[in-house]
């Protein structure tokens, strides 16, 4: 067997639907799991012991379970309980579910990475709480949250692949259809990993750009 | 007799268990300096945090300018906590300095300056900039405006803190150990400022281990050891003899390390 360009050509416009289908879900998955694990840390962290009790569990049995499994459940088990969707809705609830859980610890911690004394001053200036959450604590927090969200998204794109497993229309199904019907599994897969790895690489430069733009931000030292 | 601006009556404050002040009674003269000074632990910041309600007092009761902060005495002799609208208007009669500067660190020299203008006062941002302007000037820093606090020395940061609190108007100034993060050169810079501000006549609180600038600029030292006030009285009364055996064991520790200094 050997390694055949012209497969890889042909393939091409289903290859970008496919390609266009990851991106989406990633995009959409990973924004929704930024904002849900936002307001989830922020619920913990405000709310009263009613709302932080089943928040907590919901993050703890999430991140203690593993992704494909929730899936399968949603999916497969969803429609017992009233709840039938198609696999693109299904794949992104499962991925922003999943991702928020993540996200609301990333929030959490950077709330609290922030100096007690910052807080205080805001207060002696006559900041009210609104006030200190908007203007001190939700920029304080970004900078210091952004490597670990960089990190949280690229682990996201790599958990779209399992989204073939619930039928998404996404890269992995699709280039492993390919494979199995060309018998070319090894132009496909390494494919595959290319397109992966490229993307990895462009979130991780951006990342770093970002950080590099907000490194005048960082945290004074005496 | 004028209203003295903080008046502290019977302060008690309990971490827990923990008593760390116990019952503390404290008049600050008007447009003078006061200093707080004693061993660690003597709970002189905790004090200075209470005057800025930082800290809310277990027992007893901090009058700002005649005005009950945080807590007004109740029927039953009971402080009563007031209402937080309430809490503001009479705290934001004082200004506070941190040890850690506390600093925005997303905000320039001049956004940290404004900030309060801006989202408290609703000053417009060009007029904001500009009163603050005026603070940094006042601090000597008008050319570092645009700067951030990670670009900014100890020193540079600790005065643009204190030109923070300034941009507010405030009657009194309290410092929690504002030079304790500084090595010697770093210090003199934040020590002029807070003596150019002693002579144009602010009220002002300093909890220090200067005890340099403690004896040249206080008018009034009030010397702490474990959660009792000990003694008060001007530096003459506090630092010449006879002195409290208390004092004079705490300043061998300074005369101590002056002493290390020459060798």
């Amino acid at each position: 067997m050997n390694f055949d360009t012209n497969l890889i050509v042909s393939i091409m416009p289903e290859l970008a639907r496919a390609f266009g289908v990851t991106l989406l879900t990633w995009g959409v998955g990973v924004i929704g799991a930024a904002i849900l694990g936002f307001l989830v840390a922020v619920g913990r962290r405000y709310g009263s012991a009613w709302l932080g009790y089943p928040l907590w569990l919901c993050v703890e049995v999430i991140r203690g379970t593993p992704f494909l499994i929730q899936l399968f459940l949603l999916y497969y088990g969803g429609p017992f309980v009233g709840l039938s969707l198609e696999p693109i809705p299904a794949g992104l609830l499962g991925l922003t579910v999943y991702g928020a859980a993540y996200f609301s610890e990333i929030f959490r911690a950077g709330f609290e990475a922030v100096p007690p004394g910052h807080v205080e001053a805001a207060e002696c200036v006559g900041l009210n709480r609104r006030q200190i959450v908007r203007r001190i604590l939700i920029p304080e927090m970004t900078m210091l949250v952004l490597p670990a969200s960089v990190n949280m998204a690229i682990i996201l794109l790599k958990e779209t692949a399992v989204l073939s497993i619930i039928t998404v229309p996404e890269l992995t199904l699709v280039i492993s259809a390919i494979g199995s019907q060309q018998y070319a599994f090894v132009e496909s897969l390494f494919l595959l990993a290319l397109f992966y790895w490229g993307l990895v690489e462009l979130s991780g430069r951006l990342g770093r750009y970002m950080e590099a733009r907000l490194s005048k931000y960082r945290f004074a030292t005496a | 007799m004028t209203t003295p601006a903080i008046s502290v009556k019977g302060l008690i404050k309990r971490f827990g268990e923990a008593e760390v002040l116990h019952g503390i009674d404290l008049d600050i003269p008007q447009g003078q300096v006061t200093c707080l000074i004693g061993p660690s632990g003597s709970g002189k910041s905790t004090l200075l945090r209470c005057m800025a309600f930082l800290e809310e007092a277990t027992d007893g009761l901090i009058f700002i300018n005649g005005e009950p902060l945080g807590f007004a005495p109740g029927p039953q002799g009971k402080p009563v906590r007031l209402p937080a609208a309430r809490i503001r208007a009479v705290r934001s009669q004082i200004g506070m300095v941190f040890q850690q500067f506390n600093l925005w660190p997303h905000m320039t020299a001049l956004g940290n300056v404004s900030e309060a203008l801006k989202t408290v006062h609703g000053v417009r941002k060009n007029e904001a900039e500009e009163r603050a302007m005026i603070q940094l000037k006042k601090v000597g820093l008008a050319e570092r405006a645009g700067h951030y606090p990670s670009q900014l020395s100890g020193g540079q940061q600790q005065r643009v803190a204190i030109a923070r609190a300034l941009a507010l108007e405030p009657k009194i100034m309290l410092f929690d150990e504002p030079t304790s993060s500084l090595d010697p050169e770093l210090t003199g810079e934040v020590l002029n400022v807070m003596r150019s501000l002693a002579a144009d006549g602010m009220t002002m609180v300093v909890v220090s281990h200067e005890i340099g600038f403690a004896a040249a600029v206080c008018q009034q030292i009030a010397f702490l050891d474990h959660g009792k006030l000990l003694m008060t009285g001007t530096p003459q009364q506090i630092f010449g003899k006879p002195r409290h055996p208390r004092l004079d064991q705490f300043l061998d520790t300074y005369l101590d390390r002056g002493a290390a200094m020459l060798v």
